[in-house]
């Protein structure tokens, strides 16, 4: 039987998943999924679709994920080349649920994005998580992040890993 | 407009466009009105309003529009604009209402346009008469097999003549489905691109750039087992595909498929379960169709442009695309999943998992086309400096027309600069 998660050991892996993403440390981050990973950016007006069934803005499983990072890890991405600069600040971290050896975990986040010659852009919503207890730590099983914008509107595109 | 923007020398088998076509405000104000408010501008699609009373809103020319079908299952269209002093009558995105109540001073009316309620109507004499104040609607408003346009201009052509030989392609979309009947999928994709809408016209149909533009989309598909042909000798892509003139300014590349289409062509992306499903789909299609047209329907990809700014793209998924200037260097994009509506819970995944494998803000593509759009506006602000944009490829290309010459880009601009010189 493993320990009951804590808000702390969550928010240490939420605020380490942030500093690889907003470093672009891409292939460590991959390191944090589970094997069946999900990750997931709904359309703005169905937040909570499901994407068998709704256009979503991004749907990757763990294949896709990969084949992106690799994507956005080229200089020919060249939405992401340059890198978008990228600062991302978690807060209302809550746990809303467990069940076995997974946690359900929503936390809020605005993420600001910069790119030369470019207006700032803020993204702001919800991350839902679901983790996965394996051993000592947490792994992410399921990612969705949610956008609050009526619709992306001047956020543009959803380039880089959100 | 007193002069043209371009210069179209077949003799010099040379093309060019004037760069402030792409940034000039006074532009943008001439096309207003006479592009937008001449041509029949895409409205929205029947499945948007599967039952009577539901309706959706949305901005069509820059003018918020209500998408309605009324309590006898009538669809119209209004603008959403209170008939006594102006404002918007329905705030919501999308719902089911009979009717539609100003919150201003609470003129209401019936979602067939009617005028019901007037409060304290007692006051008004004279020659006011509520009959005479229903909801407006444009001046015309048609479908074309569910697909709705409105025009502002009363002296329109009907859609049908309009839409000319463009049908046929469109009618090819339709044939995926049995019944011949497509819906709209939930979830639509709303982003704004920093681009001349014009732009995204051209990109639509703009096969040239694929290699350049889409080599880590290319390097996706071949990382999942999509074989890709290296170009023969001359051209840039790996399989044949022509730019096709349908006439009245509309347009479409009709390409021989390598990246898998989700109504019947397969690749290792939709997974070894998926064949036998998609093995039956087609030969639905080619009992139903004849061998040839199935062929077209499963193994051709088609982006078609229907004069100004609706963009059907038969690819690695159905998308219907329109957009609108906001700005001379900036546009509002909606993008939805378009299928048959009999299609199983399984077909209707992969046909949305193979959209975001191209196509969206999230896809492996369209943010690359994005950005290339907005590096070109940026560019532009050198225009006075550099006044000339080179649209030449393929001039002078005897019989077909390839799809990755700009042969069809032309078409475009031709039409446009035609509308745009109209005295």
């Amino acid at each position: 039987m493993s320990a009951p998660v804590t808000r702390a050991e969550v928010e240490d892996l939420l605020y380490r998943e942030a500093a690889l993403l907003d470093e672009w440390k891409l292939e460590e981050w991959l390191t944090m999924l589970t094997p069946d990973a999900s990750y997931h950016v709904p359309p703005n007006d169905h937040p909570e679709g499901d994407p068998k069934t709704t256009l979503f803005i991004l749907a990757d499983d763990i294949v896709r994920i990969r084949e992106r990072i690799k994507r956005l890890m080229s200089p020919e991405c060249h939405a992401e080349y340059p890198h978008s600069r990228t600062r991302r600040l978690i807060s209302n971290v809550r746990i809303v649920g467990t069940d076995g050896d997974l946690v359900n975990v929503a936390a809020n986040f605005i993420c600001y994005r910069y790119r030369r010659y470019e207006r700032i852009r803020e993204y702001v919503g919800s991350y839902r998580y679901v983790l996965k207890r394996e051993g000592a730590g947490l792994l992410i099983k399921e990612r969705r992040v949610i956008i609050d914008a009526h619709e992306l509107g001047s956020l543009g595109s959803v380039s880089f890993i959100l | 407009m007193a002069r043209s923007y371009i210069v179209d020398d077949p003799v010099k088998q040379r093309f060019l466009l004037d760069r402030e076509a792409l940034v000039s405000q006074l532009v943008l104000a001439e096309e207003m009105t006479r592009i937008f408010s001449k041509c029949w501008i895409y409205v929205g699609h029947s499945s948007e309003l599967k039952k009577s009373n539901e309706f959706v809103t949305r901005k069509v020319a820059g003018r918020p529009v209500i998408f309605v079908r009324d309590g006898r299952g009538d669809i119209r269209c209004f603008f959403n604009t209170c008939r006594h002093r102006g404002a918007m009558v329905c705030t919501e995105p999308a719902g089911t209402r009979r009717s539609f109540k100003c919150v201003y001073h609470g003129w209401t009316y019936r979602n067939d346009g009617v005028l019901a309620g007037v409060p304290g109507s007692e006051a008004y004499r004279g020659e006011f008469d509520k009959k005479d104040l229903g909801l407006r609607s444009p001046a015309r408003f048609e479908q074309y097999r569910d697909f709705w346009f409105l025009n502002l201009s009363a002296d329109a052509p009907s859609l049908r003549d309009y839409l000319g030989r463009a049908t046929d392609y469109i009618d090819l979309i339709i044939d995926q489905s049995p019944s011949a009947t497509m819906e709209i999928v939930a979830g639509a994709q709303e982003y704004d691109v920093g681009a001349n809408w014009k732009l995204m016209v051209e990109n639509s149909v703009d096969d040239y750039h694929l290699p350049s533009t889409h080599s880590t989309w290319l390097n996706y598909m071949a990382n999942s087992g999509v074989k890709i042909e290296r170009p023969k000798e001359g051209m840039v892509l790996p399989t044949h595909g022509l730019a096709v003139d349908l006439g009245n300014g509309h347009f479409t590349t009709d390409n021989v498929n390598f990246r898998g289409r989700p109504v019947a062509a397969w690749i290792p992306i939709y997974g070894e379960e998926a064949k036998p499903e998609m093995e039956a789909i087609r030969s639905e299609l080619v009992a139903r169709l004849g061998p040839e047209r199935a062929k077209r329907v499963c193994d051709t990809n088609r982006n078609l442009v229907i004069f100004p700014n609706l963009v059907l793209n038969d690819g690695s998924s159905v998308t219907v695309r329109t957009f609108f200037p906001d700005g001379a260097g900036k546009m509002h994009v909606t993008a939805w999943a378009l299928g048959p509506v009999e299609e199983s819970q399984a077909a209707r995944a992969r046909r949305l998992d193979a959209f975001l494998t191209f196509y969206g803000p999230g896809g492996f593509a369209t943010p690359d086309d994005v950005e290339a759009l907005e590096l070109v506006q940026q560019g532009l602000a050198n225009w006075q400096d550099d006044r000339w944009t080179e649209m030449s490829r393929g001039m002078g290309r005897e019989g077909e027309q390839l799809n990755s010459d700009e042969h069809h880009l032309r078409i475009f601009w031709r039409k446009w600069s035609q509308m745009m010189e109209v005295a």
